[in-house]
């Protein structure tokens, strides 16, 4: 059917930015109990200067002003910060639906009954193994059987269709069927998103990043699997493989996405926590949406973006460049191919990099070591 | 197609005759190029891809039918198919949902 005159294809115009974004990340804090090796905000220890209560209260308020119809809460574990239960029930008093993303460890049968209770929460259970061996050597000892325990006490509150969400890795790629079977028996839908090399993903990026080989496997069962299983868009960067995994297939930086720090910073994507993709903070006046439609970076990221090395590619179409914050991570040039290009110039791209340094993300906030003896450290530097 | 759904459903005639409405749970934001719908109880995001489309849905839980609401919002008889496929995706989605009149 014939588009209206003067209107562009659909991912044409989100190219251009919407009014307010359609997936909106927050990470309430960087807190959290896990230190998971491929933590994407390299969370860990609260940062002192966290929005309060009365600020994130706020930030739902302008959400509501702009019909943010949705928000994925995160972290850190969002579920530490003592204000979280008062701000998920704020936030749907103000028609602001919340997924929030948990290690699981607060979801008790109370937590979930009230979860169950309402259509404006949707909570997503992180787990990065189907068996305790492969997500404990990840995620942590113990933290296998706090998710299951967190999906035990989901489903027998009756909540149906809640996410079980899975970092794709070399380790566990080999076991999506036991993931897709974990989830069925919970009533729940599985999730599989991509491992980035940012946060502390950088550190084991190179060791965990699915092989070639793996990353074909995952593209065909993704396609095998179409809209039953999610992926929050990640994989597009394999759509050169052929057929176009089910989505918008586009990078949706600052577009149709972006993150809100738990200090208010707004970045272009959960991924990309560096100075260099800080739009701005909600503190600033003007507020969110201020830096949503008006910010030098957001105008930037919505203008026609080249193709560098990749614009002689026939595939361009179909993987558009890949992650930019992959390629950001990795040392690439973001005019370039993605480091898993499917045709393999990522892999020689990062073959033929230079001596100039990485660039490391901005925030670091992993918990220290513990000291080896209690005067190692002073108790009074965060 | 004037609405992508993130869920296609197959093929199936849409009753342009009968009163309609949104879903309650549905929640609407306008955007440039039409507008996006968000439906709160199946979790799921539609576009409607034209401006008269948004007129036709917003209008649809006052109007004796679909027809009516479609001529209100200035669509030709000649557009009616289009609209009658693209209301029709929107009912298999539950974004609208036909409307019991007392």
């Amino acid at each position: 059917m014939t588009q209206p005159p003067g209107v562009l294809p659909l991912v044409a115009q989100f190219a251009y930015g919407l009014d307010a974004p359609i997936c909106l990340t927050w990470e309430l804090t960087y807190a959290c109990n896990l230190s998971c090796v491929h933590c994407l905000s390299s969370s860990g220890r609260r940062d002192p200067r966290e929005l309060t209560t009365g600020q994130c209260r706020a930030v739902i308020d302008e959400l509501e002003r702009m019909q943010v119809f949705y928000v994925n809460i995160g972290g850190g574990e969002p579920t530490v910060r003592r204000d979280f239960w008062e701000l998920l029930d704020y936030a749907v008093a103000h028609h602001v639906g919340v997924k929030f993303s948990t290690n699981g460890s607060r979801i008790t049968p109370n937590a979930a009954a009230r979860i169950a209770g309402t259509d404006y929460v949707d909570v997503q259970i992180s787990l990065d193994g189907a068996t305790a061996e492969v997500n404990d050597r990840v995620r942590g000892p113990g933290s296998y059987a706090t998710a299951i325990r967190a999906m035990e006490n989901l489903a027998a509150a009756g909540f149906e269709g809640f996410k079980l969400s899975v970092v794709v890795t070399r380790e566990n790629v080999a076991q999506l069927d036991d993931f897709k079977r974990i989830a069925d028996r919970y009533s729940a839908q599985l999730r599989l998103t991509r491992l980035r090399p940012s946060g502390r993903g950088a550190d084991v990026w190179d060791e965990l990043h699915p092989t070639g080989a793996q990353q074909r496997e995952l593209y065909e069962w993704l396609l095998a699997h179409g809209e039953s299983v999610l992926t929050g868009d990640s994989f597009f960067h394999l759509g050169g493989y052929g057929e176009a995994l089910p989505g918008l297939n586009l990078c949706g930086a600052g577009r149709v996405v972006c993150l809100i720090d738990p200090i208010g910073d707004v970045y272009a994507c959960p991924f990309v926590i560096h100075d260099e993709f800080r739009a701005g903070n909600v503190r600033e006046p003007g507020g969110f949406a201020a830096v949503w439609r008006e910010s030098d970076l957001f105008t930037e990221l919505r203008e026609p973006q080249h193709a560098g090395a990749c614009s002689s590619c026939g595939l361009f179409d179909k993987c558009r460049g890949g992650c930019m914050a992959a390629k950001f991570f990795t040392g690439l040039p973001l005019a370039g191919p993605d480091p898993e290009c499917v045709l393999g110039h990522g892999e020689r791209a990062l073959a033929a990099r230079g001596a100039q340094p990485i660039p490391r993300p901005s925030v670091d906030m992993s918990k220290k070591r513990v000291p080896a003896r209690a005067c190692d450290e002073s108790p009074l530097d965060r | 197609m004037l609405t992508g759904d993130v869920a296609r459903g197959a093929r199936a005639t849409f009753d342009l005759d009968r009163p309609w409405q949104l879903h309650p749970q549905v929640s609407v934001r306008p955007e440039r190029f039409g507008a996006l719908l968000y439906h709160f109880g199946t979790r799921r995001l539609s576009f409607l891809k034209s401006p008269e489309l948004l007129t036709v849905v917003r209008i649809l839980g006052e109007t004796a039918s679909a027809r009516d609401a479609c001529r209100a919002a200035g669509v030709s008889e000649a557009e009616l198919p289009a609209y009658a496929a693209a209301l029709g995706a929107l009912a298999r989605s539950q974004m609208i949902q036909a409307r019991e009149d007392s």
